[in-house]
């Protein structure tokens, strides 16, 4: 692309703005929007280089480099729940990454119409619940009066007293993230299933490929473009992960396994306001956020030539 | 050509599916059978698809806290606003957004898509809306959440295929561009203003974040900060050593009954703005 002169280029805005300028002005209150609630808080990072105390200048008081970032780098505290958050975030992705493929397989192996309408309307159901509401249900299947008990209790086994048990934790989180996810994520799948080539079905059956062959060598790759721009955006939201639902669902006897980056930056920040420190952690964890989703879309257009923008 | 291993792979399919379906719909009877149960019988562990102890009492006795409705209410109002004003920004900026010769509209584009992979983080938003005095406002709950960034390229996606040739044919004669707007896309675009609508009315009237950081007032709260502190205080009562073993069950079947009457809107129209996500969620998809 050429460089226009800048007078042309100033010339050809000036028209622009003169053709469009009710396009451009119905564009200032969606940009103001952007511009205060997402681009300003960016720029507000900057407390995380400065000494800030509530009440006092909302940009900080002086400067004091990286000493929190040092700070943070050299808390134990830290490090346990960055780990937490790997723990939490893989096995997340482990689960809640494959099973909606597998399940939109199955459905797509459906071929009554109503009944696969069914399972679908059903399995989208958790979707559409609060978080507060999901960790209520969550709360009380699994307390000690809870279905989750009464069935241990039916086969001989003593209650367990899930909440408090650090070790029962991560399962518990997710498990009702299977719950509420697996079914609503089948949707674009299944949008990408219809939009197989039937005629690639009908070379296979020619070549004789049976049913599960057939899935392997056309299903699976028909569908692969939705399966690598689902993979590329959950890798980069890995780091926020389950920030609510853990909010909820934790508490001081399961910090141990449940505690992750941000639960344990909004404890440091806004409870006990440590706002630079919190501040610090929550700018490492948004660059590696941008830096994980920049990577893996790099990756996943190289490998296989499917990227997101 | 159905050959046996297929058939027997049906079978398997049809057990995986109904046990998909029962694994879903579990926990809703159960929290139905706890909010109509009586405490005792909670309490020892007997419900669990069935009511035990059938009673209206729980339900008489949350919907008679006044502050259970004034925070019910709460979240229809600003749910109401929260989505007005979405839904005025997003068509607005998607419109926009839709014109392929707009000079600048790249840039317009990347402004918003940045913004889903970087965002300023928990803590220079809470000082933001701080600092700007929403606290203790519905504006606080309204205006952060205002755009979202998903929803602007559905319907981005939307007015890009709706035909060149009719807002041609409007500025032929004479249309300014909000009157094209107004008059010729807007009434073509009927579905997806429901679909927008349905989106953000479910999302605003689920939220409890923003209620919960920003609102500090009990008779501020959405339903759903309600619910949270009853969760919160129930699980904080457990921690400690529970002197009386009723209290802490009454909190059990309160609990179901908030859960079942906040959810409850939402499953009645369930039924009906399913189908509207799921193709609000493909046009999405196909474009985004």
């Amino acid at each position: 692309m050429t460089q226009p002169r800048p007078e042309a280029g100033r010339r050809t805005w000036r028209a622009a703005v003169r053709r469009d300028w009710q396009l451009y002005s119905l564009a200032v209150l969606p940009l103001l929007f952007f511009v205060v609630f997402r681009y300003l808080p960016m720029l507000g990072n900057v407390i995380a280089f400065r000494r800030y105390s509530p009440g006092g200048d909302v940009l900080g008081e002086y400067w004091v480099g990286l000493r929190y970032f040092k700070m943070f780098l050299n808390d134990p505290s830290f490090w346990q729940v960055f780990a937490n958050t790997l723990i939490i975030g893989g096995l997340t992705l482990l689960f809640c990454f494959p099973l909606p493929i597998v399940l939109a397989l199955l459905l797509n192996e459906v071929r009554t119409r109503w009944l696969k309408g069914f399972v679908q309307t059903i399995s989208y159901l958790p979707h559409f619940l609060s978080i507060v509401v999901v960790a209520g249900i969550v709360l009380q299947v699994v307390s000690v009066d809870g279905v989750v008990n009464q069935g241990l209790t039916a086969v001989g086994h003593d209650a367990i007293s899930f909440i408090q048990e650090p070790g029962w934790f991560r399962t518990i989180y997710v498990s009702s993230e299977v719950w509420q996810t697996v079914g609503w994520g089948t949707i674009l799948y299944l949008a990408a299933l219809t939009t197989i080539d039937a005629d690639l079905y009908q070379a296979a059956l020619v070549d004789g490929a049976n049913r599960w062959r057939q899935t392997w060598h056309v299903t699976l790759p028909g569908i692969r473009p939705t399966m690598m721009t689902l993979l590329v955006l959950n890798i980069g939201t890995f780091l926020a992960v389950g920030f609510e639902k853990i909010l909820l669902l934790a508490n001081p006897l399961t910090y141990p396994t449940a505690d992750v980056i941000s639960t344990y930056l909004y404890r440091v920040g806004i409870v006990s306001g440590s706002f630079s420190y919190a501040a610090a952690i929550g700018l490492f964890e948004s660059v590696i956020g941008l830096v994980l989703v920049l990577g893996a879309n790099r990756l996943s257009r190289r490998l296989v030539g499917t990227s997101l923008w | 050509m159905v050959t046996r291993g297929y058939r027997v792979f049906q079978v398997v399919n049809a057990i995986v599916l109904t046990v998909v379906v029962v694994v879903t719909l579990f926990p809703f009877v159960n929290i139905v059978a706890r909010s109509f149960s009586g405490e005792q019988e909670i309490r020892s562990g007997r419900v669990s698809l069935i009511p035990r102890g059938f009673n209206i009492e729980t339900y008489r006795h949350v919907m008679s806290d006044s502050m259970f409705w004034t925070n019910y209410r709460n979240t229809v109002l600003y749910t109401v606003v929260a989505t007005a004003v979405s839904i005025v920004l997003t068509t607005c900026y998607a419109y926009v957004l839709s014109k392929r010769q707009l000079k600048g509209r790249g840039l317009l584009i990347g402004i918003a898509i940045f913004t889903m992979f970087f965002n300023g983080g928990l803590i220079p938003n809470y000082v933001l809306v701080s600092s700007l005095g929403l606290r203790n406002t519905l504006w606080a709950i309204v205006l952060p959440n205002a755009i979202n960034v998903f929803n602007l390229l559905v319907m981005k996606a939307f007015f890009e295929s709706l035909p060149v040739e009719l807002e041609e044919a409007a500025a032929v004669d004479g249309a300014s561009q909000y009157g094209t707007l107004w008059r010729i896309v807007l009434p073509l675009s009927k579905a997806i203003l429901a679909t927008m609508l349905l989106f953000y009315a479910v999302s605003f009237w689920n939220s409890w974040f923003a209620g919960f950081l920003y609102l500090d007032r009990q008779e501020l709260f959405p339903v759903t900060v309600y619910l949270r502190n009853l969760i919160a205080g129930a699980t904080a009562g457990v921690d400690q050593t529970a002197t009386s073993d009723s209290a802490l069950q009454i909190a059990a079947s309160i609990q179901a009954v908030t859960i079942v009457l906040t959810m409850l809107p939402i499953m009645l129209v369930y039924p009906f703005i399913q189908r509207y996500f799921v193709s609000g969620v493909m046009l999405g998809a196909v474009k985004g």
